[in-house]
């Protein structure tokens, strides 16, 4: 799950970054407007979080632009005005959800998964495939009822092939979902994972594609 | 006097007054006139018809007759009875016949035309006319003082009237001006009527030309309010932007070195921490400072200050963590002094000094140095930082906003407060980047009297 955390104070920024890391996504931080229209000009996002007070400019200029460009990834604005005008406005320009500061990093945690889901409109928080389920919550992983212990980088290799069951995920994809712009990416990275992840839930489970990439194999095993 | 319509009223009603009073007086002196020329002409025609039905020959030349005296008693029902007396006199100096009112004495002594005479204590008007061939002369005279009463009668009969008249007029003005103030109390009503946070402009739209300007200059005045309501608004907004954001990183970084599972993670974390605790400090130094500065316009006591050594005391209580060993203070500087208020100028010069050892790369320096041009002295800050970014010129003045070259301690008020300390002290702050963009000059600017040259430094 990769996010963009858009945020102009140094400390709460490298929080943000470093606490969604452990909360099993990938974020990657950016404290200007204009830096944030390059990196959603370059990358793919599950959910940004955004302030509303910027150096140069409003959260919500950045809001609106992406809407302009039918972009549709969730967002969830921070900011220190709770005013309801202030919220009014924010979730009519096209937010999806509002948390005020001081917030729980538990809380942007929860709430950026529950906007992935409902923008993928999936019911149950929990991603099923047969006696494989994924709680992307708890960061826990159970094959038979019986706990996988995973690392944070498998779980996010399963987390995005079990989102879409059959649907072939590239290795880059893959490594987008994965890694921020900061972090170092091994050539053969995401082999190394998929590898790691066959020998903890079995083989039968991830189909590679050669060329095309990695799925979770739908006919019957 | 006060109210307006007491003014009015008061106005209106002397200057009717005045007006009745002078209609009075021409009336009086134009009545009094007419009926002396009215009087004086019938003073001459009985003169005349007298002095024609006074047969020839007979009266006047025989000294024997008795002295025909009529009765001519009052006539019922006139109130200006016995107002003309006669005397007919021969030309030798016998009186012949006289009215009953008439003295016996000679009423004038002209021979002809009019004449004023007091006779027996009373004045009369005398008109004489003689006939040469009857040798008589005829001598008709009015009491004056009859024919004063008359015309204080006439005027009184005027006066009467308006007697009742004055009132009636008096309360006519007195419902004139009230209706006439209406819209002015309609507008009071409505102002009075409104509570104190309602600032909607008032209503122009049926108010009368005279009240639209106050109307006017009423609803510019709210929007001012307005204005400045929705100022400290904002600067409450961003005050509280400005606390809950640093909080909200210290309570994240706090929650990461919770659940760190990497010892580097939680060094990290406490490290970032701290520096919050620090940034979130020295916010609340500098908001105090500011609404400090907000709140009273302090007593400023202008005193010399050796530059120098002004400087050295603000780089002395300042964090070793900014290296204020970095700043150079040029030879310049520390044989000037500045008459200055002591406390804005440190206040403005820590500011300074803050930010731009913030912003200089820790090889670089800051430099201090005095120059004068003309009627300005200035004492300029240079830093080897970045430099403000065009377009953000005006803006880094302003409250709270931190520009694209930020430090991670600045709180975004160190520039406001130096304008505003400075602004305070009598002095400017002018800032620009000498080197196309890269450092910063930022120059205090005092007329240059306030500033001279130690001898012994």
């Amino acid at each position: 799950m990769r996010i963009l955390v858009v945020e102009d104070d140094p400390i709460l920024l490298d929080g943000l970054t470093t606490g969604l890391s452990l909360h099993g996504m990938a974020a990657d931080g950016v404290d200007t407007c204009e830096d944030a229209y390059s990196a959603l000009a370059t990358t793919t996002f599950s959910a940004i979080v955004l302030d509303l007070m910027l150096p140069d400019g409003s959260g919500i200029e950045v809001l609106r632009h992406l809407r302009l460009r039918n972009d549709a990834t969730p967002v969830l604005l921070l900011t220190a005005r709770d005013a309801v005008e202030d919220r009014v406005k924010g979730l009519d320009e096209g937010a999806d959800d509002y948390l005020g500061k001081p917030f729980d990093l538990e809380e942007v945690a929860a709430r950026l998964r529950a906007l992935e889901r409902r923008a993928q409109g999936r019911a149950s928080p929990k991603l099923v495939f047969q006696t494989l389920v994924l709680d992307p919550g708890s960061l826990e992983v159970t094959l038979d009822d019986k706990p996988v212990h995973l690392s944070r980088r498998e779980f996010g290799v399963l987390r995005a092939l079990m989102l879409r069951p059959g649907i072939v995920c590239s290795r880059s994809q893959l490594e987008d979902q994965l890694y921020g712009w900061q972090e170092e990416v091994g050539s053969n990275a995401v082999e190394v994972h998929i590898h790691n992840l066959r020998a903890k839930i079995g083989p039968r489970y991830i189909q590679t594609l050669r060329g095309l990439g990695y799925r979770i194999r739908m006919e019957a095993p | 006097m006060n109210s307006l319509r007491a003014r009015l009223l008061l106005i209106l009603i002397a200057s009717t007054s005045a007006i009745w009073l002078c209609g009075f007086a021409w009336i009086y002196v134009d009545a009094r006139q007419e009926t002396q020329h009215l009087l004086d002409r019938r003073l001459m025609e009985a003169a005349r018809m007298v002095l024609s039905l006074s047969a020839p020959g007979t009266l006047a030349n025989d000294p024997n007759l008795p002295v025909v005296v009529s009765a001519g008693g009052p006539i019922a029902g006139a109130s200006y009875e016995h107002i003309l007396t006669c005397q007919v006199w021969s030309f030798d100096g016998r009186l012949v016949g006289r009215s009953g009112n008439a003295p016996a004495s000679k009423l004038t002594e002209q021979p002809v035309g009019f004449s004023e005479r007091v006779v027996d204590g009373e004045i009369y008007r005398v008109y004489a006319a003689e006939d040469p061939v009857k040798r008589v002369r005829v001598l008709v005279g009015d009491n004056l003082e009859q024919r004063q009463r008359f015309v204080r009668d006439l005027v009184r009969s005027l006066l009467i009237p308006a007697a009742f008249i004055l009132p009636m007029l008096a309360i006519l003005i007195w419902i004139s001006v009230k209706q006439g103030l209406e819209p002015l109390q309609h507008a009071t009503r409505s102002l009075s009527a409104r509570d104190a946070e309602n600032l909607t402009p008032l209503d122009v739209g049926r108010s009368p030309s005279e009240i639209r300007p106050l109307i006017n200059a009423l609803n510019g005045l709210f929007g001012k309010v307005v204005a400045a309501r929705e100022h400290e608004r904002s600067f409450v907004a961003y005050a509280a932007h400005e606390m809950r954001t640093p909080l909200a990183g210290l309570k994240t970084q706090v929650q990461i070195a919770a659940q760190a599972t990497v010892p580097e993670m939680r060094t990290n974390a406490l490290c970032q921490a701290l520096k919050g605790v620090d940034r979130t400090s020295r916010l609340v130094q500098q908001l105090l400072a500011m609404s400090r500065l907000d709140a009273s316009p302090p007593r400023l006591q202008d005193q010399w200050i050796n530059l120098a050594a002004a400087f050295r005391d603000v780089t002395a209580h300042m964090s070793r963590d900014l290296l204020p060993e970095r700043v150079t203070i040029a030879a310049s500087v520390r044989n000037h002094s500045v008459a200055i208020d002591r406390e804005m100028f440190d206040l403005a010069a820590r500011n300074l000094v803050e930010n731009a050892l913030q912003l200089t790369p820790p090889d670089g320096t800051v430099r201090l140095s005095v120059t004068q041009e003309g009627h300005e002295a200035k004492i300029c800050i240079e830093d080897d930082g970045p430099g403000i970014p065009s377009g953000e010129e005006e803006l880094v003045l302003q409250r709270f906003f931190r520009g694209r070259h930020k430090s991670a301690s600045g709180s975004g008020l160190g520039l406001a407060i130096v304008t505003t300390a400075l602004d305070r002290a009598g002095a400017k702050l002018r800032l620009c980047s000498p080197g196309g963009g890269h450092g910063l000059r930022a120059e205090i600017i005092v007329s240059s009297n306030r500033v001279r040259l130690d001898d012994a430094a």
